[in-house]
């Protein structure tokens, strides 16, 4: 029964995807945007999950001493430092007691962090878990210049929530997308490398491609140039990319096929 | 002297009579002449349909060009699509802006009276030290300023709130009322287009440039949007001719009753539906050859043939297995092939006894994952061995997604590392990584851009649909098997269409070539 039953729907839903396809009827639309709001109510049950997943992974990397685990101290202190911004905002020009507050709930949930990763000796660390807590909550209750915001997105707005994605988190992304530029000449270096006949022709392939984009050559060169990189892009190129997209089409109706109809159930753990 | 006296006077006389000239007003623009332009020729064969394999709502036109358009007078600049609207549509729209603006007003005054009830609350409770607070007013003589009392506020507070307590239930009422009277004004819009030509207005509802002799007036199926077009409702429609001055334009003759309506069916998808059906079948004839029995061959995947000797690498390495899902959701397909190939990683890693590291980029996807290792683990017959933390989730962003797995790649150093699924950025950013750090690394993805990077930086690459082979291919088990023979053969069906359409292209044989046009 608990493997029949999720093989039912996967037909029922599968079958109704492919209905739907061909039927663009309104009651058709109704009940596929009504499914694909489930995706979104599921999405968000799954989030709590996943984070409730980092937690314990974190927790657990500091409980065994792990290699670097100490990093996993600023993994928590992000995670429930940007939930604490994302639902306070101040209501003034003044931060009064609120950086206090954010420091005392961190200081908190690493407390009990370190009771937990303790074998020994917890009552300190949860002693003072608890005085990091009371003076949390004294702030919050007696501090007037910031408020939680639970129902508005008023959170969101605010300069710490702001300045923390904008000026923290941005510039680290970006930082690791520019390492592609150097990823990109490591990898090019290994593959154009002539060992062989193919490896040769790819290395000018590449060559000519790449010298597209030369300023200094002469009109006649340039121009010849460019004429056969054009060629190597739009034939030889488009011609394998077009056989591959090819394969992955029919491979995706092949696989949705034996989802469908049950053959394919390695999604529930059996393959 | 005479002569000085005359020219004198004939000078002022000229200089009078030009200044004359230049103080005269400029004669009204009703009297400057302009070229006037002929009425062009109204467009002809008027057609209006209801638009194929559509939802409804909307409604297509067709006409042949004016005769003034591009030939004859070459006038014409444009054509207006005009429909008819009879007087409910003006009062539909009336009471829409009514209820938009009610919502609106309900909004605002729940979050005002919050707004209100806090400061009040602060007034009273001392929360918030009340002093004074001063108004400057700036008046033509000086600029005052007056300063309002701590009753007067607290008063002011208490009036608005109540005003506010009092009205704001009342108004999801009115706003019920409001989208009551709407709905049935909706019920009666097919009656109402009915009393054509009675009372009703013509509206434009889009243009067409000149040349042009095809319109598609597609609206919203939603009542509420200013665009609705009802379905099972006669329409009108005509078309004008335009020219470069606005008013001169010439009406076409009018069409209708036409009514719009959702089909059941979307023809122009037909090629597609025909493809899926052989498909089918092929994949379920494949799939029972199989199950009787038929040797069928399957090509070896170097790729897939390597994880067996990756895992045991690992194993003898005492070092463990970096399994990643890509970005893929659960719902994407090339995941759902990675499943399946992490079960059989899974049970393999449960059987040597090795560690394995799955970490997801999705919640949804980390979940689903947990449950294939965990049975993988049961199918070894090693359940104990299962860890919770096997499979974890990390971030929903790309990059610090990458930063994530970089970090568990130079830090655990896993012997092997395990690419499937969907790629993109991130994967010469993982691929690289791994390789500095020494580990086998064997990589499958469907995403076009990426697999010249995986087949640069890794060891073994799956390319496009190799990956959703890969799962038949590990497992051997004939019905699997099947499916696979199905795709070899549509494979070769494909190779024979395409290169029978490249003649037909060639010798404009479109008969055959519109078979597989996919219209919409």
């Amino acid at each position: 029964m608990k493997r029949q039953v999720p093989l039912v729907l996967v037909f029922l839903f599968g079958l109704f995807m492919i209905f739907q396809y061909f039927v663009p009827h309104e009651s058709s639309e109704w009940v596929y945007e009504f499914l694909l709001d489930w995706i979104y109510i599921i999405g968000i049950f799954a989030l709590a999950l996943g984070i409730w997943s980092l937690y314990v992974v974190s927790v657990d990397k500091i409980k065994t001493r792990k290699h670097d685990w100490k990093y996993s101290y600023i993994t928590l202190a992000g995670l429930f430092g940007m939930i604490l911004f994302g639902f306070t905002a101040r209501h003034g020009d003044e931060w009064g007691w609120f950086l206090v507050f954010v420091a005392c709930v961190l200081l908190t949930i690493g407390m009990i962090v370190q009771a937990m990763a303790a074998k020994t000796a917890k009552g300190l660390p949860l002693a003072l878990a608890g005085v990091f807590l009371i003076a949390s909550i004294l702030i919050a209750a007696f501090d007037d210049t910031w408020s939680f915001y639970f129902y508005t997105a008023e959170g969101l707005q605010s300069t710490m929530f702001r300045a923390f994605f904008d000026y923290v988190m941005m510039p680290i992304l970006a930082t690791i997308f520019s390492l592609l530029a150097f990823f990109i000449a490591s990898a090019a270096y290994r593959a154009f490398r002539a060992r062989n006949l193919l490896a040769s022709l790819l290395l000018i392939a590449a060559l000519i491609v790449m010298m597209r984009f030369f300023p200094y050559f002469g009109s006649t060169v340039g121009e010849l140039i460019a004429r056969t990189s054009n060629w190597l892009m739009n034939v030889p190129n488009l011609a394998a990319q077009r056989a591959i997209v090819i394969g992955v089409g029919l491979g995706i109706v092949a696989t949705a096929l034996k989802v469908i109809l049950g053959i394919e159930r390695g999604y529930m753990g059996k393959g | 002297m005479r002569f000085l006296l005359r020219t004198t006077v004939i000078l002022a006389l000229l200089l009078g009579a030009g200044v004359a000239a230049q103080t005269e007003p400029p004669p009204p623009v009703d009297s400057v002449e302009t070229p006037s332009i002929p009425p062009p020729a109204p467009v002809t064969g008027l057609e209006v349909f209801d638009t194929d394999d559509d939802h409804g709502h909307s409604i297509t036109l067709t006409w042949e060009l004016s005769a003034d358009d591009g030939i004859g007078q070459g006038s014409v600049m444009s054509y207006d699509v005009f429909r008819w609207y009879p007087p409910l549509m003006d009062s539909l729209a009336a009471r829409r802006d009514k209820i938009q603006r009610a919502q609106a007003a309900h909004a605002r005054f729940r979050r005002d009276l919050g707004v209100a009830e806090d400061a009040l609350g602060d007034l009273l409770s001392g929360d918030r030290e009340f002093s004074a607070l001063r108004f400057s007013v700036a008046t033509p003589t000086d600029d005052s300023t007056f300063v309002l009392d701590r009753s007067f506020v607290e008063r002011a507070l208490r009036d608005t709130i109540q005003v506010m307590s009092t009205n704001l239930p009342l108004l999801p009422d009115s706003i019920r009322a409001l989208q009551e009277v709407f709905e049935s004004a909706l019920e009666r819009l097919p009656e109402a287009h009915k009393t054509y030509p009675t009372g009703g207005t013509w509206k434009s509802v889009g243009k067409a440039a000149s040349g042009e002799g095809r319109f598609v007036n597609s609206g919203s199926k939603d009542p509420m949007s200013g665009d609705f077009i009802p379905d099972f409702t006669d329409l009108y429609y005509r078309v004008d001719a335009v020219t470069a001055d606005e008013a001169v334009r010439a009406e076409s003759v009018i069409v209708g009753p036409r009514q719009s309506k959702g089909q059941w069916f979307n023809g122009g998808r037909f090629p597609v539906f025909w493809a899926v059906i052989i498909f089918g079948f092929l994949t379920i004839y494949f799939v029972s050859r199989a199950r009787k029995g038929a040797e069928l061959y399957v090509r070896p995947l170097a790729g897939i043939e390597a994880v067996d000797d990756a895992i045991g690498r690992a194993t003898e390495m005492g070092r463990p297995i970096l399994y990643v899902l890509g970005l893929g959701t659960a719902a994407d397909v090339a995941t759902i092939a990675s499943f399946t190939v992490l079960g059989r990683v899974a049970k393999r890693v449960a059987e040597y006894q090795t560690e394995l590291i799955v970490p997801t980029y999705d919640p949804i996807v980390m979940s689903v994952a947990q449950e294939v290792v965990k049975s993988s683990y049961l199918d070894a017959g090693r359940p104990d061995d299962y860890k919770e933390n096997t499979v974890f989730f990390v971030t929903n962003l790309q990059f610090a997604y990458v930063a994530a797995v970089n970090g568990i790649m130079l830090r655990e150093l896993p012997a092997t590392n395990v690419y499937m699924g969907k790629f993109f950025a991130e994967s010469l950013l993982l691929a690289e990584t791994g390789a500095l750090a020494g580990s086998i690394q064997i990589a499958g993805t469907d995403e076009i851009a990426q697999i010249p990077f995986f087949i640069v930086a890794c060891d073994y690459t799956l390319i496009g649909e190799e990956l959703y082979a890969a799962s038949a291919y590990l497992g051997r088990e004939p019905i699997l098997l099947g499916s696979l023979k199905a795709q070899d053969w549509a494979k070769a069906a494909v190779i024979v269409l395409a290169i029978v359409g490249l003649v037909a292209a060639s010798f404009e044989w479109t008969t055959f070539t519109e078979l597989f046009h996919v219209t919409n």
